[in-house]
């Protein structure tokens, strides 16, 4: 099989956000694989070991956003590609769907492409599903289990995850999936990995090298980011003779405060 | 000079720390209060290679160099001194000390269950009646035919219970003029008649982890299983020790940074006088020091570890780096209680166990007053390093990667 993953470097989810001057901050917070890609690079492993094939990831950042693809090599992926283009800097999500469809496109027969259920920085968990539509594959989101898979039949089953509950579905592939951390407990790097992916080059793929020179035009723009309202406490004791009266007067400051 | 951490020593770093924090971590004072090992925790390391990270492939091992070594130490101290006693021991007093002298034979059947964690090793080398004083040991070994007959007791040894291979140090000739050349070492097999041992309760600390004692009693050990020539088991073990200390003195450098952390995230979230204590100075100086310290007992073992890379002699930088990690480790621990309060003395915070843990590493792997004693002979000029038959070996990567 040839899967691929998509994988996007984000700051480290131990980091504080701050917003300062209208943009987000991370301060100096290590970049690593978006926590939730760890699960989609695990599954794409689980898949190659199971049915062979190679497992290649796939980024889109700035040229030095390479410690992404780094751990996807030292966790067992085959190959590496970072798409990096002056022109893809700071795109929403519908356009950074156009770039990594182009993308996949030039990697060539392709029969599942994975995605984490969203990043934990940006947070829209939709890019997945957009990749889909472009590439006119379906797309199976929130998956928490692969139930079947017959490579030589093209067909797929999968379990979602819902609020509601789990939903069995099948389909043909090639699909794009989202997963969810319920799938699996992503693998350490090995040190052989370790080795293999610090002395790794890794491909830079441009605009011009997917056929993407034209501008890209974002649809969606952030004209401002607010940082969350800071919530005063304030400590009053409502005292009384007896358990009754201090209840009465309680209520009476609930429904004072519009609490209830 | 390159101060800078590759990209593969980072990515050592960082699965290290995922698997210490991830897996060890939530368990920690739950162990440390039943004075119990988490049972998964040695197979974990052992599966993913970390109890051999600086052994060859060829060897069972995963060929980092000494500096992963002992960057893999820091981060398994900085969660708990259990995790990295046991690389101090299975990797650097048996693995490390099997590689450097042992014969190709001995690596073939020792060696490799050890650098790939199929079987656990451990170093017996105190006595109850020395440690500190080590040319003195009582355990002997007799020679009898195609083997010997060993005789005694080691304790303090950590692993002692659950390990499988002991490299132990006895005394083979008792008649020589200087009591340190009538000692020998052996890889001994541990689950054989006339072997008893068990684990010793009650300690203030390491209390997670299994130290314990080893008894002797006319075991017979084959001559193939003899670590270097007869006579030369304290210079065997002393290179154990350049090795075991090595890792203490990494991890000791862990536990000043998780005193650190630590210390101020609590002096940031924690008010007194209207404002959080990170705000006055006297705080300030105690978060000072561990930040000073932790930079400097960083330095010292990377250098002992860029040392032990180069195939160079470390005995002196490696007793220093060990030396202060140990001693800075210990304040750190307990100016963390300080900062935390009246619940730093609680075991609700680590910072405790930090205290704990860190006391006895003054004292193991040589105490810091011997550890005082071979700096002040090195800079007094009078202890020179003088050529081992059998040097542990400079990392070159070619061989150290190389399936065979």
């Amino acid at each position: 099989m040839n899967i691929v993953v998509c994988v996007k470097q984000t700051p480290d989810t131990a980091a504080t956000v701050t917003v300062e001057d209208g943009k987000v901050s991370w301060g100096d917070a290590p970049l690593v694989l978006n926590p939730w890609d760890e699960f989609a690079v695990e599954e794409a492993l689980r898949l190659k070991e199971a049915h062979g094939g190679e497992v290649t990831a796939i980024s889109l950042g700035s040229e030095g956003a390479t410690e992404a693809l780094k751990q996807a090599l030292a966790m067992g992926c085959d190959k590496a590609i970072l798409v990096s283009d002056p022109n893809f800097s700071g795109l929403d999500s519908l356009q950074v769907s156009r770039v990594l469809a182009e993308a996949v496109k030039k990697v060539g027969e392709v029969d599942l492409l994975f995605f984490g259920r969203a990043s934990v920085d940006s947070d829209t968990g939709i890019t997945g599903s957009q990749v889909a539509r472009r590439l006119g594959w379906p797309a199976l989101t929130l998956v928490a289990a692969i139930k079947a898979i017959d490579p030589g039949a093209k067909t797929i089953s999968v379990e979602r995850m819902l609020e509601e509950g789990r939903q069995l579905v099948s389909g043909p592939i090639p699909a794009v999936m989202s997963v969810v951390k319920e799938i699996n407990e992503p693998r350490y790097p090995s040190f052989m990995g370790i080795r293999k992916a610090s002395k790794a080059e890794i491909p830079v793929w441009s605009g011009g090298d997917i056929g993407l020179t034209e501008t890209l035009e974002s649809a969606v723009t952030w004209p401002e980011v607010f940082a969350p309202p800071k919530i005063e406490t304030q400590c009053e004791f409502v005292e009384g003779d007896t358990p009754v009266e201090i209840a009465t007067k309680l209520v009476d400051r609930l429904v004072e405060e519009k609490v209830i | 000079m390159d101060f800078a951490l590759s990209s593969e020593h980072e990515m050592v770093q960082n699965m290290v720390r995922d698997f210490s924090r991830k897996e060890v971590y939530p368990g920690i004072k739950e162990a440390d209060r039943k004075q119990e090992m988490i049972p998964s925790t040695l197979p974990r390391m052992g599966e993913l290679g970390i109890l051999g990270i600086c052994i060859p492939v060829r060897y069972g091992g995963q060929g980092m160099d000494y500096i992963a070594l002992g960057l893999a130490c820091e981060e398994l101290e900085a969660v708990d001194t259990t995790l990295r006693v046991a690389m101090s021991v299975h990797t650097g007093l048996s693995s490390m000390t099997i590689f450097q002298w042992g014969t190709e034979e001995q690596k073939e059947k020792y060696l490799i269950p050890l650098a790939s964690g199929e079987k656990l090793g451990c170093g017996a080398f105190s006595e109850p009646g020395a440690g500190s004083d080590f040319a003195h040991i009582q355990a002997t070994a007799k020679k009898d035919g195609d083997g010997y007959i060993l005789n005694g007791e080691k304790m303090w040894i950590s692993l002692a219970s659950v390990a499988d291979f002991a490299l132990v140090t006895v005394r083979t000739n008792p008649d020589t003029d200087k009591a340190s050349a009538g000692l020998t070492s052996f890889i001994v097999e541990l689950d054989q008649p006339g072997i008893t041992r068990g684990d010793i309760h009650g300690k203030l600390g390491v209390r997670a982890g299994s130290t314990g004692w080893i008894a002797f009693q006319d075991v017979r050990v084959p001559v193939v299983n003899r670590v270097g020539e007869e006579g030369e088991g304290f210079k065997v073990t002393m290179s154990a020790f350049d090795n075991g200390r090595y890792t203490v003195a990494a991890g000791a450098t862990g536990l000043i940074r998780a005193s650190l952390e630590a210390s101020v995230a609590y002096a940031e979230e924690r008010n007194s006088f209207g404002v959080p204590i990170a705000d006055h100075q006297l705080v300030q100086a105690k978060i000072a020091m561990m930040a000073r310290e932790y930079e400097i007992a960083r330095l010292l073992y990377f250098k002992a570890g860029w040392l032990k890379n180069q195939g160079k002699r470390n005995t002196y930088e490696t007793s220093i780096a060990k030396h202060f990690a140990t001693d800075a480790s210990f304040r750190a621990a307990s100016e963390a209680i300080q900062i935390h309060g009246a619940y730093g003395y609680s075991d609700e915070y680590d910072v405790e166990r930090y205290m704990r843990n860190a006391r006895g590493a003054m004292i193991y792997e040589g105490s810091n007053e011997i550890q005082t004693l071979i700096e002040a002979q090195y800079a007094l000029g009078r202890r020179k390093d003088r050529a081992l038959r059998c040097e542990l070996p400079a990392y070159d990567p070619e061989y150290f990667q190389s399936p065979s």
